[in-house]
């Protein structure tokens, strides 16, 4: 659904991505892992027409999205939960969800049932963000990019810092969206939670994209693990 | 004329120049917080807006208040066209570097002033109030006999003043409430608050930077289509509101709607005051201290927020 084919991408003069590519199918679950730096980041944001290409292209459903301009990429179906959250904190949690509503002209219908995905922030409507508990940031964070009716959704580390129960509800989340055909990217760094939930893995180092495996190869043998995250 | 008459005449006059100066400063403050763009030209535009409402109200001709009304409209509505042009061939191309659109907005200041002085010339000039009627104001007295009621020589403003700050205050409303309750307003305080995550929700934000500098343009016009029946347009007017909005806008805290408004009212009212009892060089040389002060002990601005 999904695809980035030899994309070559940075920070100004700074090359971080190297002909990198990637493929997602609609209701698969893919784990893009590798260490601090790797590019992982760099990669969900040229998905997002955030940073310019030098090279390579990046397509959803055959049609290409990289010549498309920034704000025009979200309008076609992609969701994008941020590593850190990215808020608007100086926001309440409705105008948050608002946003998130704008990005594809959705409406109430949609806005209800996501907010029945996620019954604490209904409570908190008027609530600013930056207010809001880490685990209720990032349930804001999930539902503002739920609100676009996604049909490929990218988690960049969706779970960092939160306690068991929050990553459970996020991983329930996941499950869902997979289930109903959404192509998904998770950028996850946890080994027991992508064994749980990724159908295939990515490993990208230095910018460089290397093995992708199914699930079932790295069960019993870590390592490529070792390798690439180095645990 | 007693001290309290005379107060009251000047903090009528300080309201006058708050209100005006209110509406100027958020014009710069909206610009700063939404683009990050430090517009030195943003005078140039205030100028504007009163030399149009000028060419608007001559041309026009009839009653005052058709030239008037048509230059409250029209004069903002132009200066706000070629903000859009600055921004689409000075700011958008030069990607709002910081410091290349100070040197950009510099070259604006100049081209604005010197084709208001090639195409309106020298001259100051007047535009006509709409209405102005003489309002004698009353003063009270707690004396021998018990609580009076009279009006002192001298203490009269008129009610197009009155009418500059009601506006005013209409207009400051009104901005406010667009900000916090419309899709427009929050649309731009999501590009204000994080740029790239607004792009990463389908936000045009080059097209909101075009339409925020417009915007605060045709604010800054906008005041002065109401100031120039009061002051004379003039293609060198714009230095002060530009110095004082800077004050404001410093104060107030940037990008802070209610900061701007509550310090234009604190420096204007101030200027107006000293202006009227000691002399306008002594109110702006305070301002400017008042402005040291504040970048030393709370660079923020007396309203703003600590930047995380
Ligand atoms: N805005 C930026 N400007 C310049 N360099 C950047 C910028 N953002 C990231 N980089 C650099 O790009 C490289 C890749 O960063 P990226 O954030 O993609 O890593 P990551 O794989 O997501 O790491 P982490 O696991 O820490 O989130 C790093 O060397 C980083 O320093
Ligand atoms: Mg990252």
């Amino acid at each position: 659904m999904l695809k980035l084919d030899q994309i070559s991408t940075g920070y100004g003069p700074i090359q971080v991505l190297f002909d990198f590519s990637l493929e997602v199918r609609a209701g698969e679950v893919l784990c893009l892992m590798g260490r601090n730096g790797a590019g992982k980041s760099t990669a969900m944001k040229a998905i997002m027409g955030l940073l310019p290409l030098s090279g390579g292209q990046i397509s959803l459903d055959g049609m290409p999205i990289s010549t498309l301009p920034a704000h025009e990429v979200p309008r076609q179906g992609i969701g994008y939960i941020p590593q850190g959250r990215r808020l608007f904190t100086e926001m309440t949690v409705a105008e948050n969800i608002q946003i998130g509503l704008m990005t594809r002209g959705k409406g109430a219908e949609t806005r209800e049932r996501v907010l029945d995905m996620f019954p604490r922030l209904r409570e908190r409507l008027d609530q600013r963000a930056e207010t809001l508990s880490g685990g209720e940031q990032q349930m804001l964070a999930t539902a503002r990019a739920l609100c676009l009716e996604p049909r490929v959704l990218l988690l960049d580390e969706p779970t960092e810092g939160l306690q068991p129960s929050m990553i459970q509800l996020i991983r329930e989340t996941v499950e869902k969206m997979r289930e109903a055909g959404v192509a998904i990217i998770l950028v996850e760094q946890r080994i027991e939670a992508v064994l749980q939930i990724a159908d295939r893995v990515a490993f990208i180092e230095n910018g460089y994209g290397r093995e992708v495996v199914n699930t079932e190869q790295l069960r019993g043998d870590r390592r490529l693990f070792e390798k690439y995250v180095g645990v | 004329m007693d001290f309290g008459p005379h107060l009251l005449l000047a903090v009528l006059e300080g309201a006058v120049g708050a209100a005006v100066l209110a509406l100027t400063a958020l014009g710069l403050s909206l610009v700063f917080g939404v683009m990050r763009v430090v517009n030195v030209a943003h005078g140039e535009f205030f100028m504007l807006g009163a030399v149009i409402a000028w060419f608007v109200a001559t041309s026009i001709g009839g009653h005052p208040t058709v030239g008037f009304v048509a230059a409250l409209a029209l004069a903002p509505l132009i200066a706000g066209l070629v903000a859009v042009l600055v921004d689409r061939l000075i700011l958008k191309p030069v990607k709002y570097d910081p410091e290349a659109t100070i040197v950009g907005t510099i070259g604006v200041l100049y081209i604005l002033q010197q084709t208001a002085l090639m195409t309106y010339g020298p001259e100051a000039r007047p535009v006509e109030p709409p209405f102005s009627h003489r309002i004698a104001l009353p003063w009270f007295e707690w004396g021998e006999n018990g609580f009076a009621m009279f009006y002192p020589w001298g203490l009269s403003t008129n009610s197009y003043k009155l009418f500059v700050i009601g506006a005013a205050i209409v207009i400051l409303l009104a901005f406010w409430l667009i900000m916090t309750r419309s899709k427009a307003g929050l649309i731009m305080r999501a590009t204000q608050l994080d740029r790239e995550t607004a792009l990463a929700f389908g936000i045009p934000v080059s097209r909101v930077y075009s339409i925020v500098f417009g915007l605060g343009a045709g604010l800054a016009a906008l005041a002065a289509v109401l100031i120039v029946p009061i002051q004379q347009a003039h293609y060198l007017m714009g230095h002060d509101p530009l110095l004082l909005s800077f004050i404001v806008v410093i104060i107030g805290g940037l990008g802070s709607i209610r900061g701007t408004v509550l310090a234009a009212v604190l420096i204007g009212m101030s200027d107006g005051i000293i202006s009227v009892f000691l002399s306008p060089t002594l109110s702006k040389i305070i301002a400017t201290l008042l402005v040291a002060l504040v970048l030393v002990f709370r660079p923020q601005g007396l309203f703003g927020k600590k930047p995380a």
